[in-house]
């Protein structure tokens, strides 16, 4: 690795033969992430799976169990009622989102659409507020008894929906305040990639004397796959690990009913000390979440080759 | 409705002119056309900023106020008693400034650490850095929240449980900013790496005299993203912390919410004293995150 001859007069040098011989320096650079990367990914994850054999409780001697933890895992309601509602969850939060922050997007670049500008910082300001932030102010907004929307609905005739008492709308608030804040991010992504379909198609398109509608469904959307693939894998992540808006919005409640599966793992790992069993757990979300990522994966590779 | 007093957005068209080149059609239906796309987006809008304006609102309501029916959008005598009795309570200035020394420490670490293995992966050819950069992929797949517990045991046995130490280090490295500062060098052609190293430069120092300034843009990007992702984080520090006196905003906020009787004016002034910082910085910086490929990496 020490030679060292810049081939000056090769008008074209092959990348892979230019670079590859350099070393030290690419190491020095990565070495800081190298590091942090086995600490803090590669260690947990591999204790991790070990544990997730054992009984360990967190402090002092554990015992190699088996499987037991991934068999109890599966006979054990609150998991199954955590894992079910957090599947809900997703398939509410994902479709919502997808649809309100492309309907965003299209309005924020149309052309027709006046004061885009304006109205684009206006849904980005709801992704800044930390998560914990809008868990409250959803709340502050849906109060049972005090909140501004039971409220509204009163003045206009209704009676008072019980929005925190009712386990499956107090989730519907959760999908609410969660696209809502998300709406800006899966915004932005849109936007740029919207922004990249040529124009030309768009031209041609409206010469043929194709509506807007038709436009959107011929071009914007196909042309967009990609972008939308990605912002269906990220909200499906975000969706399945989220946890400060439930435990501001309502702790969860009514009851245990809206505990998802990160709130199961703190509870069991941490308040009820069982790190073996957690661990099973996170396990389980982990091949979710992997098996989600490999599906996406899959469709998008085969409508890239299409 | 005249267009000419329309803002114009400051960042995205200047380096896509093709942004601007919509079709351009018949002049004559141009209002009849704009009227349906702008109602929906001012509703949308307005449906969209109105949460946040009566949260901001009802904060300023003195707290006898919070509760008094008809509910009216404007308090009739506003007041600061909420953030003062938010900043006052349970030591939430403390609370803030602990959030602000992670988010800074956090914030510097991540966008260096994040360019040196960006620039890495950008402009060096080996087999390793292909292997390294799959291995950060999986970080995105797999959120810290699948290994709590682990995790957790990680850095307990590290001795930085209960320290900032702690909440800093695992957060570091992110995949966002690597695929940010990779994404970005990929576009530095190689011919000013090669003209260095001709002129006799040492790798390292191309690295730093060259490439480092002239990322600046992205180093802010990233930098206000990672500053709000601190800021707004919660199950981590919740766990890393016990000792109250290093809490964080978030939880601090959070033990207000979890209290048997909810104080409302407390809570709502600390969470709007919360919003605050990042408000400020996403007002003065704004084109760099509306502007921003956030998804630059992330689409490779």
């Amino acid at each position: 690795m020490t030679k060292r001859a810049p081939d000056v007069s090769a008008s074209r040098p092959s990348p892979s033969r230019r670079r590859s011989k350099y070393t030290l320096a690419p190491l020095v650079l990565i070495a800081a992430n190298v590091v942090l990367f086995s600490l803090f990914f590669v260690w947990p994850a591999v204790i991790g799976l070990v544990y997730s054999f054992t009984n360990y409780t967190g402090v002092g001697a554990f015992q190699y169990i088996g499987l037991d933890n991934y068999h109890n895992l599966f006979g054990d309601s609150t998991f199954y009622d955590a894992l079910s509602r957090t599947l809900l969850y997703a398939v509410l939060f994902v479709p919502l989102n997808f649809v309100v922050s492309l309907l965003a997007a299209n309005l924020v670049v149309s052309k027709n659409a006046k004061g885009g500008s304006v109205a684009r910082v206006i849904f980005f300001i709801p992704w800044l507020l930390s998560p914990i932030v809008v868990g409250v102010l959803w709340r502050w907004m849906f109060g049972e008894n005090f909140g501004l929307v039971n409220y509204v609905i009163e003045k206009f005739g209704g009676g008072a929906v019980p929005w925190q008492s009712d386990a499956d709308l107090s989730l519907l608030v959760v999908v609410f305040a969660a696209s809502w804040a998300w709406t800006g991010f899966s915004m932005l992504l849109f936007i740029a990639a919207i922004k990249n379909v040529p124009v030309s198609y768009y031209e041609a398109a409206s010469l043929d004397g194709a509506g807007p509608w038709r436009q959107f469904f011929s071009i914007t959307l196909p042309s967009i796959a990609p972008t939308s693939f990605i912002v269906i894998l990220l909200n499906t992540i975000n969706a399945m690990k989220e946890y400060p808006v439930f435990v501001a919005l309502n702790n969860g409640g009514p009851g245990t009913s809206n505990n998802l599966l990160v709130q199961y793992i703190y509870e069991t790992g941490f308040k009820r000390g069982q790190i073996g069993y957690a661990s099973a757990a996170s396990f389980v979300l982990m091949l979710i979440l992997m098996a989600v990522a490999i599906v996406q994966l899959i469709v998008n590779r085969r409508v890239e080759n299409r | 409705m005249t267009t000419t007093d329309m803002p114009r957005p400051l960042d995205a068209d200047a380096k896509r002119p093709t942004a601007k080149k919509r079709p351009r059609r018949a002049v004559g239906g141009g209002l009849r056309r704009a009227i349906a796309p702008t109602t929906l987006l001012w509703i949308m809008a307005c449906l969209y900023g109105f949460p946040v304006l009566w949260f901001i609102l009802s904060s300023l309501k003195p707290s006898s106020d919070l509760f008094s029916y008809p509910l009216t959008l404007v308090p009739h005598d506003p007041t600061l008693s909420g953030f003062k009795a938010a900043w006052d309570s349970a030591n939430f200035s403390q609370y803030f400034i602990n959030t602000a020394i992670v988010c800074v420490i956090t914030t510097i670490l991540t966008v260096g650490v994040s360019c040196c293995t960006g620039y890495a992966l950008a402009k060096y050819d080996n087999r390793w850095l292909k292997a390294f950069f799959i291995c950060i992929l999986a970080t995105t797949m797999l959120p810290g929240e699948v290994m709590l517990a682990p995790e957790f045991l990680v850095v307990r046995n590290l001795g930085l449980y209960n320290s900032f130490a702690g909440i800093i280090l695992p957060a570091v490295l992110t995949a966002t900013g690597c695929f940010m500062f990779r994404q970005f060098f990929l576009t530095v052609p190689d011919e000013l790496v090669e003209a260095a190293r001709i002129d006799g430069a040492r790798e390292l120092a191309i690295f730093a005299r060259i490439m480092v300034p002239i990322s600046r843009p992205i180093m802010l990007t990233l930098a206000i993203l990672s500053f709000q992702w601190r800021w707004n984080d919660y199950i981590w520090p919740l766990l890393m912390l016990n000792d109250p006196n290093k809490f964080t905003v978030q939880i601090g906020i959070q033990s207000i919410v979890g209290a048997q009787n909810i104080n409302w004016s407390v809570l709502l002034g600390a969470s709007v004293i919360s919003m605050i910082p990042l408000i400020l910085v996403f007002l003065v910086f704004q084109r760099y995150v509306m502007g921003a490929d956030i998804n630059a990496g992330l689409k490779d």
